[in-house]
């Protein structure tokens, strides 16, 4: 499943090697599935469907538990298995702890009370609602072996590797080549510098110039062509000049390194995360906020790995370095699954930098006009580090207010002005510019 | 009649040969400014080697180098919070309901806070209860990021630990209480209920402890006037919109009189309804906020004031007393007399009179009166300072008698008159301990110094009136090592209690009867249902040794109110010039003299900034010598006094004339001259407590002309009128309700007319417009409506404006040179007849008005206009006009009206050619001179990271080069159309505010939208009273005023 890449340099996320992650329920495991089932068959009453379970337990576990890795509870591998053998404890006792553990901590089970205590007191979730067979079918998702491959040299791995070769073979060929064209030119000057001397040994006089003006000097003496030049290049030099001048100040494309790399593409793109997840003061403020790491930690917690498709530049252990930062700077201990109260607040770059006399409210725009965060930030979903998309100059405002209807539907506010204005501007629709949205004082105070 | 009257704003107007108002009616400046003095003589020039190609070059490298510098954009760092608390979104203001209770000004509030900083003070409108935020209380925010605060615990000089200060003031404590000396503690008032429990929990744990109230302005007259006749220790309530006819004498009722809070009661009084307003007759010596708003103002001196109130008190309820008062005076008060006795239940008298007599005959004539106004069943309870107690426990400290002294929330050092003595008593106490947030006089004097919390990190409760609460709570975490003195309390008597748990505990037991807590912390006030006894723990001093003079014996129940008012008349002597002492609106007692914004407010009566003086009448300043003049920038300078009262000498008192003060009065206000824990910048003025003898505001005084010129930062002269006179329209209310107010002859609020094709035509008609006019019905129009009437230029909306705006403080330097940038100032005209010299025959004509003014002094000299002229008050801010001057000739269209109605101001646009200000007919555009943050010449708050946190993030810092002028809060009012617009639905009338509204607790400023009809400001707009400023003019501004009427009509 590897696709071919062209070249490290250009490193744009078209050619960016896919590399599909490998399901769980891939091929070898189904053979291990069914020479577990086999025997938990006699182990168990009931069959379960590991496929089932897998989706019950995303839904109802994974917020506390994960199979391999202690978490908020205990990982769950082969924890029916584990039971039986290490403390005698069957599938009912299993089920009643999972409908309902506070009652077995009350009722004083002995090791009910002791996971209630190794856990720091914290209550699982009563769950009545889920069936014998629903705990089957988790129970077999959770016996399930740990697939082969993981930590082997598959496919996820041959992607990081290679591109690192290809880079050296790369500058190899490049200097390879240059001392090449340098031994040509130095080849080529050598032969001049021979013939010439076979030249001069013969007595041959090189062809004489033409006596004729030099072209500069013809085009020096020819005044319109002056003119016509000069204006020519004062023209020139202003349009440039302009340019750049009105270029200063707009970072349209600014794609600062920032202290940690948070991918948007994986988080609002891959995931489908909604934007104001995370930036939820959108709704409701002038800044979108940048989320407090309270936020992260929401989904971060459960979430210590990168387990989504990696590139040659990012693979899965730059990743979950990435999560280490955030650990780090939230203070979040994963080995204890507990907060060191020693936090280290992110200091991230701000990109996107409107001049201290320009008012812009997100929630105006977002949540009263309705306007798509991509409208102004760009397609975020698809970028693996942020830049500035647009160029957040005030003639660029200024045309999206010409050009964008106020969305009026549903508003109380809007209807006697809405009613009123159409009226009188003969139109059905009115762009925020008809609504005053041009004024300056609307966003300069 | 308006049209008919003569306004000015200085004396110097008055002088007819004055060539300086003549030149400034024409010119912005006196004078031709000054070029060779900045530019030198021709000779040096030439002899520079900087030849003009240099400086050319010099400024082509510059600019391009500085262009080339800017091109690189900063990093710009975003740090979010770890863990983001609930109530807290970035950009979303929260609100919190809290109190201020320094010891002078007590006020509920509510406290904006951006992202978990306060940045503004507003009123809580939950409160019904005595007062408005004034000046002060709204510029309290910027005390909080004071950079010279107190940063922790000190002793002597040395930073300790609160462990350390627990372990030594433990152990001295103790030692103390082991010894039998006794403990003082000498606090505020702090008129709060579980300070009080806790303070007795104190003395029960260390036996031996007084504690002494002392205010550093004290009511202790009127306190005792009150327990004596009412058995409770507090100040008498009064309603003032339920009086129609109001006498003061010497009260300041507008002021800071009792504690203040009284204009909004006042102001409801002052708006003709039915044809009836309130009538109000001032008897003052200095020209106070009262006397300004008075009907009928009768200068007097303080020792004429105590017969006069003696008079009335006879004429009233009876009885008989000698007075010699001048004939006009005399007259004066017989018709005040006639007046109170005819309004009945509808008269309230009050006094400021600093004397237990006074204060007594004040409570009989009311009582007699019946007063509608006057409640003695809820009193005030914001004042408890006792005079008795405050000089036995100096005499005490003296004598070497007290072990022990803890300080709070008082500045002795500063605001004793006998400072000294207490600063000798302070040595010979084994302990002295001062919280205190600043290393003030009185910390810097003592052994610990206890860093105290501002007011917006501390918890508390107050006891406004009986039975009315107010509650304190912190608005953000402590930004230094703080500890309040309740908590400190707390620690001393072995509790492990926070002081909010115990407030909580102390409100449950007895206050709160089963309401909720939370809820009443929510509100911040609590009106409790059964009125709870705080008990008193002052320990005060019955004047047993008569020590201090008064009648008042605690023992005898029945007090004879014409008893008092005999030995009222028999007290009232006076040798020599008689001053008076007083607070300022801006100032108050001093103790926020290190606040820039107040040190810039301009006093509303003198318009003066930055400076104490001594206020003195025309003739005075004549006799003694005494000297103010305009000089050629049109700032003012004066001379300067030496004031002596009782051997006590305050030297070099800068002198302004003040038109109205009494003959042989002067007056000076308390609260400057600080010399510790303030910047240089801030230590103006001089200290007039030395003078307070007795706690005595009045006092006899001689003053002495001293050498030298004072340079005054005063606003008066400034921005010329450029002889337009009739910026301000008033009139009577007989004449008001008489005459229509387009009465051909008599109107008073008559249309200005301008000739259209040889024909009079109202310069609001259409036609004699030059432009097109928009249509302006659909969406909001804002406008604001400003009543004169119940304006009292109290000027709390201009520092509101400060507050919401960031309007940058300037310094008194440039204050002088006219460079203010208030956005909003408060005109102060003073007004008399029309023709002065015509004063004796329009004496006779008008006996009735003006016949207790011809004599004036008894001496028979024509009238001098400046002896007791009227005053009207107009706040003027930019007037958003629809066809604005100043839109039309900005070069770069930096400044542009919008359709709801205000006129923008784009700072980013400006290029500063100031052409908009010189077209501006309000002048009330500022232009940034200099670059006032982070600028070291300009070391006021926008200089430190700490001052720099009250600036509201919503409005730009302007820098320098651009003008700026009031923008109707677009901010404020763009958020509450996007508020509706995010809960789809109509904005209400109500909702509209801008910070001067929203200030103005008096309800003089009503802002809102007049595209709906039923709004208030709408259907002001179509008042008979309405006007706008020089409406000749044609600029169709979108602020009204309601123009002043005076109740001139004697009963």
């Amino acid at each position: 499943m590897k696709k071919s890449y062209q070249s490290l340099e250009d490193n744009s996320t078209n050619n960016m090697i896919q590399v599909i992650y490998r399901q769980l329920a891939s091929k070898i495991p189904y053979i291990g599935l069914v020479i577990l089932l086999t025997f938990s068959t006699s182990l168990t009453a009931q069959e379960g469907d590991p496929a089932k379970g897998k989706t019950l337990f995303n839904t109802n576990c994974a917020s506390c538990h994960q199979l391999d890795k202690k978490m908020t509870g205990p990982a769950l591998r082969n924890v029916e298995a584990r039971l039986d053998e290490e403390h005698g404890l069957d599938r009912a006792w299993l089920s009643a702890w999972i409908r309902n553990s506070a009652g077995m901590v009350k009722a004083g089970d002995a090791y009910a009370n002791q996971i209630f205590n190794e856990y720091n007191g914290t209550a699982m979730t009563a769950f009545p609602q889920l069936e014998d067979q629903d705990i089957s079918d988790i129970l077999a998702y959770t016996a399930q072996p740990i697939p082969e491959d993981n930590g082997g040299g598959g496919t996820t791995t041959v992607g990081p590797v290679t591109p690192v070769e290809g880079g050296i073979s790369n500058k190899l060929i490049l200097g390879a080549l240059a001392v090449l064209f340098a031994l040509l030119a130095i080849a080529l000057v050598l032969v001049r510098q021979t013939l010439n001397r076979f030249a001069q040994e013969k007595g041959i006089e090189a062809a004489a110039k033409d006596k004729s003006l030099p072209i500069w000097k013809a085009f020096a003496q020819n005044q319109f062509l002056v003119l016509v030049t000069a204006i020519f290049f004062l023209l020139a030099s202003a349009y440039f000049v302009y340019g750049y001048l009105s270029q200063i100040g707009v970072d349209q494309g600014y794609q600062p390194v920032q202290p940690i790399h948070f991918s948007h593409k994986i988080h609002a793109g891959d995931n489908g995360i909604d934007c104001k997840y995370c930036h939820s003061s959108a709704r409701v403020s002038k800044t979108s906020g940048i989320p407090s790491l309270n936020v992260c930690m929401n989904c971060h917690k459960s979430i210590y790995e990168y387990k989504g498709e990696t590139t040659a530049k990012y693979d899965k252990a730059f990743y979950d370095g990435e999560i280490q930062k955030l650990y780090a700077a939230a203070g979040w201990s994963d080995a204890d699954q507990k907060y060191t109260g020693e936090s280290q607040p992110v200091k991230w770059v701000r990109i996107h930098n409107l001049p201290d006399f320009a008012y812009f409210n997100h929630s105006q725009h977002v949540e009263v006009a309705g306007v798509q965060c991509q409208t102004c930030h760009g397609p975020v979903e698809t970028m693996e580090e942020v830049y500035q998309f647009a160029p957040l100059t005030m003639g660029w405002c200024i045309n999206c207010h010409r050009d964008t209807n106020v969305k009026v539907e549903d508003n109380a506010y809007y209807t006697k002005i809405h009613e009123q204005l159409s009226k009188k501007y003969g139109v059905d629709k009115l762009t925020a510019a008809q609504m005053g949205g041009l004024e300056c004082g609307k966003c300069h105070y | 009649m308006s049209s008919n009257k003569k306004y000015w704003k200085s004396v110097e107007e008055l002088n007819e040969n004055s060539s300086i108002v003549e030149t400034l009616k024409q010119n912005e400046f006196v004078e031709e400014i000054p070029t060779d003095e900045f530019l030198g003589d021709k000779k040096t020039l030439e002899s520079s080697s900087t030849t003009r190609r240099d400086f050319l070059k010099y400024v082509g490298f510059s600019t391009a180098a500085a262009s080339l510098a800017a091109c690189e954009g900063p990093v710009i760092k975003s740090i979010p919070y770890v863990v983001q608390p609930e109530s807290i979104i970035p950009g979303v203001a929260n609100y919190y309901a809290t109190t201020i209770a320094d010891g002078f000004d007590f006020a509920s509030v509510l406290v904006k806070t951006r992202e978990g900083r306060p940045i503004k003070i507003e009123n809580n409108n939950l409160a019904k209860t005595h007062n408005g935020a004034n000046a002060r209380v709204n510029a309290s925010v910027l005390g909080l990021y004071d950079s010279l605060r107190v940063k922790g615990p000190m002793k002597g000089d040395q930073t300790i630990s609160w462990g350390t200060f627990d372990t030594e003031t433990n152990q001295k404590l103790t030692d103390l209480m082991n010894a039998g000396k006794e403990i003082v503690l000498l606090t505020q008032t702090y008129a709060s209920p579980s300070t009080s429990k806790l303070i007795s929990e104190f003395k029960s744990k260390y036996g031996n402890v007084r504690h002494v109230v002392y205010d550093a302005v004290s009511e202790s007259p009127a306190l005792d006037a009150f327990e004596a006749r009412y058995k409770t220790r507090g100040l008498a309530s009064y309603d003032f919109s339920k009086a129609m006819t109001i006498v003061s004498v010497g009260a300041d009722f507008l002021g800071d009189w009792q504690g203040g809070g009284f204009d909004a009661g006042y102001a409801q009084g002052r708006v003709p309804k039915n044809g009836k307003m309130s009538r109000h007759i001032q008897f003052e010596s200095n020209m106070s906020l009262s006397g300004a708003n008075a009907d009928k103002r009768v200068p007097l001196t303080p020792s004429q004031q105590k017969q006069a109130l003696a008079k009335l008190y006879s004429m009233i309820v009876g009885g008989s007393v000698s007075t010699d008062l001048p004939e006009h005076i005399n007259a004066a008060v017989q018709k005040a007399a006639s007046e109170l006795d005819k309004a009945g239940r509808n008269g309230v008298l009050v006094t400021g009179i600093q004397d237990v007599n006074a204060q007594l005959v004040a409570l009989a004539i009311n009582e007699h009166l019946n007063s509608k106004a006057f409640d003695p069943s809820t009193p005030i309870l914001t004042r408890q300072g006792n005079n008795a107690s405050v000089a036995k426990l100096v005499a005490d400290m003296k004598a070497g008698r007290v072990g022990g002294i803890i300080m709070s929330g008082v500045n002795p050092m500063y605001t004793l008159p006998n400072a000294a003595d207490f600063a000798e008593g302070l040595e010979k106490t084994e302990l002295s301990i001062a919280f205190s947030m600043k290393a003030d006089e009185t910390a810097k004097v003592s052994q610990y110094t206890a860093a105290a919390p501002h007011y917006l990190e501390s918890w508390g409760d107050v006891e406004l009136k009986k039975g009315h609460y107010s509650l304190m709570q912190p608005t953000i975490r402590p930004l230094f090592d703080t500890r309040q003195f309740q908590q400190a309390l707390l620690k001393w008597t072995g509790s492990t209690m926070s002081y909010r748990e115990y407030i909580k505990d102390a409100w449950g037991s007895s206050i709160l009867t089963g309401s909720s807590f939370n809820k009443a912390l929510q509100d911040g006030v609590y009106i409790g249902s059964i009125a709870t006894e705080t008990t008193n723990t002052a320990d005060d001093v019955v004047d047993a040794e008569g020590e201090l003079e008064t009648v008042l014996n605690t023992s005898v129940t029945a007090i004879s109110a014409g008893a008092a008012a005999r030995a009222l008349v028999a007290s009232a002597k006076s040798e020599g010039m008689e001053l008076s002492l007083y607070t300022k609106v801006g100032m108050g007692d001093g103790q926020q003299a290190n606040n820039p914004w107040l040190q810039e407010f301009p006093d509303p009566i003198t318009r003066t900034s930055w400076d104490n003086y001594l206020t003195i009448s025309a003739a005075d300043a004549k006799s003694n010598n005494l000297m103010n003049e305009h000089v050629a920038t049109g700032a003012l300078n004066g001379s300067y006094a030496d004031v002596t009262v009782n051997g006590v000498t305050v030297k070099n008192v800068p002198v302004i004339i003040q038109p109205g003060q009494a003959k042989g009065s002067i007056g000076l206000s308390l609260g400057y001259g600080r010399t510790a824990g303030l910047k240089e910048e801030m230590m103006t003025g001089v200290n007039a407590y030395p003078l307070y003898q007795n706690f005595n505001t009045a006092q006899s005084v001689s003053i002495k002309k001293a050498s030298g010129v004072h340079e005054f930062a005063c606003v008066q002269l400034q921005n010329t009128l450029m002889g337009r006179g009739d910026i301000i329209k008033e009139t009577t209310l007989e004449i008001f309700n008489t005459y229509d107010s387009q009465d051909h002859k008599h109107g008073w609020n008559r249309i200005p007319m301008v000739s259209l094709n040889h024909e009079e035509t109202p310069v609001t008609d259409p036609n004699v417009d030059l432009w097109d006019e928009f249509d302006r019905s659909i969406g909001h129009h804002f406008n604001l409506s400003i009543d004169l009437n119940s304006c009292t230029g109290c000027g709390a909306c201009v520092i509101a404006c400060h507050a919401e705006n960031n309007v940058p403080v300037v310094g008194k330097e440039e204050i002088r040179r006219s460079r203010d940038m208030h956005w909003l100032r408060i005109d102060r005209y003073y007004s008399s007849e029309d023709t002065f010299a015509e004063d004796d025959k329009k004496k006779d004509e008008f006996s009735g008005l003006w016949g207790d003014k011809g004599s004036l002094g008894g001496f028979g000299e024509l009238e001098n206009p400046a002896d007791n002229p009227q005053v009207a008050f107009q706040p003027v801010m930019c007037q958003h006009c629809n066809h604005a001057p100043c839109e039309t000739v900005c070069p770069v269209a930096a400044t542009s009206h919008g359709r709801q109605g205000q006129n923008h101001m784009a700072y980013n646009r400006c290029v500063g050619t100031r052409y908009c200000a010189n077209n501006c007919p309000y002048k009330v555009r500022r232009f940034n001179w200099f670059l006032y943050a982070q600028n070291d010449e300009f070391d006021y708050h926008m200089n430190d990271d700490l001052g720099r946190m009250v600036l509201n993030p919503d409005v730009t810092v302007r820098s320098r080069g651009v003008m700026e002028k009031c923008s109707m809060c677009i901010q404020m009012t763009q958020k509450t159309i996007l508020d509706a617009k995010r809960d789809g639905r109509e904005i209400k009338d109500g909702e509209f505010q801008t910070a001067c509204s929203a200030a103005c607790s008096s309800g003089a400023m009503v802002f809102g939208d007049i595209n709906d009809k039923s709004s208030k400001v709408a259907k002001l707009k179509e008042d008979d009273r309405m006007y706008h400023l020089l409406e000749s003019v044609g600029t169709k501004p979108n602020v009204q005023y309601q123009t002043k009427v005076r109740n001139t009509t004697e009963a």
